[in-house]
């Protein structure tokens, strides 16, 4: 089974969000890089299934140089195969992303064959547009559905269950191998680099590519920090002390009865 | 002929989405800056029933495309393409859920035009101008569509829901669509129900545990307040990271995003992945041994305080 994973290299967020005087950026400075905990996850997924029957695993990103980081992290938790599209900069929109994916997956499925399974997070961390995968499924003709949340491989091996939670339990889906799905955190336990992890993420060989994709119809204008709601808060009391005016509170909410 | 904003219906068998009724009030603040009108698309059969709930929230009319036993992301997406051919509307609105940004995505896909997930707000020019939101809802964004029929979905709690025309009524006519074979393998094959009634997204009340609670064992004086006031236990990613609860329960960014009437939050921190999640609840209460920490400055409320012995003095009370 050969499986693709797409991440994106996002800024590791402390306690606020600071942004770049000139709005175009998250001000990243002092702070470190991560990817979502959606794309962790399908890392995982992808070491799994290939553990489970057999393959290869591979990881893609697109951005900037340094999104090397993410690919040997991928590679410390047992991917074997790396994909780097630098366009120097992580401000490329939906479609353009999935334009130059498109292209990525292409030339490496000439060389190494059709992938069984490609997984996307169930959206990036930052910029957040619901769209990236599935736009590159759609041209890839593969089927996609996102928000998952399980997956089981049927045993002729053609067919991949796919689970989604909704409020009261889960929605199943049967897609045609080969298909592509967007996960969510919980899919998985991402596993920690083991001390060998760490030594084949020093060995990966990165394959870096470039793209030329146009631009898509969404620009970016500017980052703003929503409007803080200023509320004092009211202290009720401390310790078992502050029950009754916790009971108050409820009484006044109309959720005590 | 007067031009119109389309707002595609979420539903699950029949039965609609709270959230889709936000997205109605959203494209009305849209038709209304263009001189429109709203109006409805209902995919299925089973849909045919909400043209009165669509009238009572602004649509004059509602579109209905039958051939859709149930829910399939690629099928959805290819009867909003299809639609959009045949009506020709001048946007299209959907909800920020899963379902809405997913079924948006494959019909932009499929049109291969732009659309931007979860706004705020939209003012309309030559290009639509919007604010919409990153980081979960840590930041917002402003940004412009150049699309000659601009699809946005609105992301959730962003506007309220408005029944402006009570008990008004929308002409429903059928509308015939083609789509290919194929974009029925993404269909819905099974449902596994796994819990009946309150769910941690739509409950009036929503204890949170954090790292302060301890154990998965500590979550007992959480479960018992959450059943003496009928609410539902959630908790923060530090305590799913520990396996001390399910995902399942997780509040947050890559979570569960919660609304309800109260949310207690019991020793928990407050990182900003966790507040975005909780950023719908109408007030926040905060029990925290810690009066710096981050939940307790953002909540409405605060008791300083062991959750150990608060909680049960609430529940006792």
């Amino acid at each position: 089974m050969r499986v693709l994973v797409c991440v994106k290299r996002v800024p590791a967020p402390g306690a606020k969000i600071n942004i770049t005087d000139d709005g175009q950026a998250v001000d990243a400075t002092n702070l470190g890089h991560t990817m979502s905990p959606h794309e962790e996850c399908a890392l995982e997924l992808a070491v799994q299934l290939v553990e489970a029957h057999g393959g290869e695993s591979h990881v893609l990103t697109l951005g900037v140089a340094e999104a090397d980081e993410q690919c040997r992290w991928a590679a410390s938790i047992g991917i074997t195969k790396a994909t780097l599209v630098d366009v120097g900069t992580m401000g490329w929109d939906p479609q353009r992303t999935a334009t130059a994916l498109i292209e990525a997956i292409r030339s490496i499925e000439e060389a190494d064959g059709t992938f069984d399974v490609i997984i996307f997070g169930n959206e990036s961390a930052d910029t957040g547009g619901f769209q990236v995968g599935i736009r590159t499924a759609r041209v890839l003709d593969r089927p996609m559905v996102n928000a998952i949340k399980g997956v089981s491989i049927s045993e002729d091996g053609t067919v991949l269950e796919a689970q989604r939670e909704i409020d009261s339990g889960m929605e199943v889906y049967h897609l045609p191998l080969p298909c592509a799905i967007g996960v969510k955190e919980g899919i998985t336990w991402p596993r920690y680099p083991t001390m060998r992890g760490r030594l084949a993420a020093k060995k990966l060989a990165v394959d870096v590519t470039g793209s030329e994709a146009a631009p898509g119809g969404q620009t970016m204008v500017r980052l703003n920090r929503p409007e803080e709601q200023v509320s004092e808060t009211i202290i009720l009391g401390e310790g078992a002390a502050a029950a009754p005016a916790v009971v108050e509170l409820l009484k006044e909410l109309g959720l005590w009865s | 002929m007067v031009m119109s904003v389309l707002v595609v219906v979420e539903h699950d068998r029949g039965a609609m989405a709270d959230a889709s009724l936000e997205s109605f009030a959203f494209a009305r603040s849209i038709a209304d800056q263009l001189g429109e009108h709203v109006e409805a698309l209902l995919i299925g059969a089973a849909a045919a029933d909400l043209a009165g709930v669509c009238a009572a929230h602004g649509a004059t009319a509602c579109h209905l495309v039958p051939a859709a036993d149930d829910y399939g992301p690629e099928l959805y997406g290819a009867v909003v393409s299809a639609a959009a051919g045949q009506l020709s509307p001048s946007g299209i609105v959907a909800c920020g859920t899963d379902r809405g940004n997913e079924v948006l995505a494959h019909a932009a896909a499929e049109l291969g035009m732009p659309f931007v997930a979860n706004c705020l707000e939209v003012k309309t020019a030559d290009e639509w101008e919007m604010t919409r939101v990153q980081w979960g809802g840590s930041l917002n964004e402003e940004a412009r569509l150049a699309s000659s029929m601009p699809m946005v979905s609105v992301a959730p709690h962003a506007v309220e829901a408005d029944e402006v025309s009570p008990g008004a009524t929308a002409t429903v006519s059928e509308l015939s669509v083609e789509v290919p074979e194929w974009v029925r393998r993404s269909v819905i094959q099974d449902r596994v129900v796994l819990s009946e009634g309150l769910s941690l997204a739509t409950a009036p009340i929503v204890i949170g545990g954090g790292w302060g609670v301890g154990s998965a064992e500590g979550f007992d004086v959480l479960e018992a307040l959450a059943a003496k006031l009928g609410g539902v236990v959630g908790c923060s990613r530090a305590v799913t990271n520990n396996g001390w609860r399910p995902h399942s329960d997780q509040v947050g960014q890559t979570g569960t995003r919660i609304a309800p009437q109260l949310y207690i939050a019991c020793g928990i921190s407050g990182a900003i992945q966790h507040c975005v999640g909780a950023k719908a609840a109408k007030k926040i209460l905060a029990i925290n041994t810690d009066p710096a920490a981050n939940m307790v400055v953002k909540a409405d409320y605060a008791v300083i305080g062991d959750l150990f012995e608060v909680l049960p003095a609430i529940e006792q009370s």
